[in-house]
């Protein structure tokens, strides 16, 4: 196989990659705000099972909470999971960062000295008004370099569906070096994956920066 | 008509008691400061007046409508559009600031009075640069509260809680966090808020400046008010507790 063949097939993985990372964060980041308010919600058994649902996402490993979402429905209720595993992919994945955005979000919002809320009431503002303008920025600048490390892992945690044999850059990666008996789409896929967080960490620095017209 | 009226407040924090039954009046126009121990009572007694705490006993009311009351353990603290009313009638100026770091000085003092209280931008841009002027901070509209000192941010806090038009303003012991130099500037410019007839309650360790400011003042103690007067009848009534008080700070 030529090293041409290699690399548009394994661009042709990445592409996927990309697709489940952009999708991944774009329900998971919202999502983990839900989650947030569902966590500190004065609604005891939203709270408890919220807390439960955060417990078992962080508790079980990722690869695991894939096969489950994938094979459960057919395994439970014999339903058809032919055409079912992107979404499989997508609701596993989003599912579980959004837990791990939750309790990112729920560190930086308890962070925000209570004086705050204090002076936005004392000025007027209603409780949303409060949060969407008061408090939710500063939170934003407090939780970036956490949730910077959450999208580097995930940009890793990608290659995990190969578990439910998803075909994205991993996959492709080992079927070649199995095929081929070389180690070099490995290399080549190590480093899709180090230019990708490259650009990402990059990213996060220039928001990083923006933000730091005051501390 | 009393602008501030506080009857029979009690305020307990986890069964310790703070406010034992204090009575206040505060008519319009007038200064009083609120003098004492630590833990006397004295920031609780303002945090109750502005509803960040809520009272346990008593009936807080401004211009003669009842904000808030408790009677047989029955809490009632008025709500929605009243509320917003009765709110808008005073400020309060927090001992640590409070401004919000992510804005500049020009948008801490112009944002309330452009979403909450929706006055047209033009007139409350005019305004707070009047404000800023009237605290010597005209070349810091730009600047964020972490450029500034202490004492400029607390300036910056007053003019913020005076754009809201307040009819009485509160402050919560204004130069606590402050160093002894920049104590004075922050001094100075309530002082000419004196001068301008705004209605204020002062809740302060600076002594001197409460006897030189103030029409009335309240001594509190234990949760009490244990002396009440002009500055001449407090702080010359050789009151025992007073006195052992002022001793502290040789006044």
């Amino acid at each position: 196989m030529s090293l041409n063949v290699m690399l548009r097939q394994l661009t042709m993985g990445f592409g996927q990659s990309c697709l489940i990372f952009a999708l991944t964060l774009l329900f998971s980041l919202p999502l983990g705000m839900v989650v947030y308010f569902g966590r500190v919600s004065r609604i005891k058994p939203v709270s408890w099972l919220v807390k439960i649902y955060i417990s078992i996402m962080r508790g079980t490993p990722l690869m695991l909470q894939l096969l489950i979402w994938y094979f459960g429905p057919f395994y439970l209720w014999k339903m058809n999971i032919g055409g079912y595993k992107f979404t499989a992919i997508i609701l596993g994945c989003s599912l579980n960062y959004a837990a791990y955005f939750a309790e990112i979000y729920r560190s930086g919002i308890e962070s925000i000295p209570k004086g705050q809320y204090e002076a936005a009431q004392l000025l007027g503002y209603g409780k949303s008004q409060t949060f969407l303008k008061i408090i939710l920025p500063q939170v934003i600048k407090i939780v970036l370099p956490s949730v910077t490390n959450e999208v580097i892992t995930l940009v890793k945690d990608t290659s995990l569906v190969y578990s439910v044999s998803y075909i994205e850059m991993f996959a492709v990666a080992k079927q070649i070096a199995a095929a081929q008996t070389t180690v070099l789409p490995f290399v080549i896929a190590g480093g899709f994956y180090y230019i990708f967080n490259f650009v990402v960490a990059w990213v996060m620095e220039l928001f990083e920066k923006k933000l730091n017209y005051y501390h | 008509m009393n602008l501030l009226e506080m009857k029979h407040i009690r305020k307990s924090f986890d069964g310790l008691e703070v406010l034992k039954d204090i009575s206040i009046s505060v008519k319009e126009g007038e200064i009083l400061s609120v003098i004492g121990p630590s833990g006397s009572g004295k920031s609780t007694l303002l945090r109750c007046a502005t509803m960040l705490e809520h009272i346990d006993g008593g009936e807080i009311s401004y211009l003669g409508e009842i904000a808030a009351s408790v009677k047989d353990g029955k809490e009632l603290y008025v709500k929605g559009e009243k509320r917003k009313q009765i709110s808008s009638y005073f400020g309060l100026v927090f001992q640590n600031f409070n401004l919000f770091p992510h804005y500049s000085v020009m948008r801490n003092i112009t944002d309330a009075p452009i979403h909450v209280q929706k006055r047209a931008k033009a007139e409350v841009y005019a305004e707070a640069r009047a404000l800023l002027k009237k605290m010597g901070l005209e070349d810091k509209e730009d600047a964020y509260p972490c450029q500034l000192s202490g004492g400029q941010c607390q300036r910056v806090a007053i003019a913020r809680a005076l754009a809201l038009n307040p009819k009485i303003l509160f402050f919560d012991e204004p130069t606590s966090a402050l160093d002894p130099e920049l104590t004075g500037e922050v001094l100075r410019v309530i002082k000419s808020l004196a001068d301008l007839k705004i209605t204020m309650v002062i809740v302060t360790h600076e002594m001197a400046f409460a006897r030189d400011i103030s029409d009335r003042i309240i001594f509190m103690d234990k949760g009490l008010v244990a002396l009440e007067g002009t500055p001449e009848e407090v702080f010359d009534a050789g009151h025992a507790r007073m006195q052992e008080f002022l001793g502290k700070f040789n006044v």
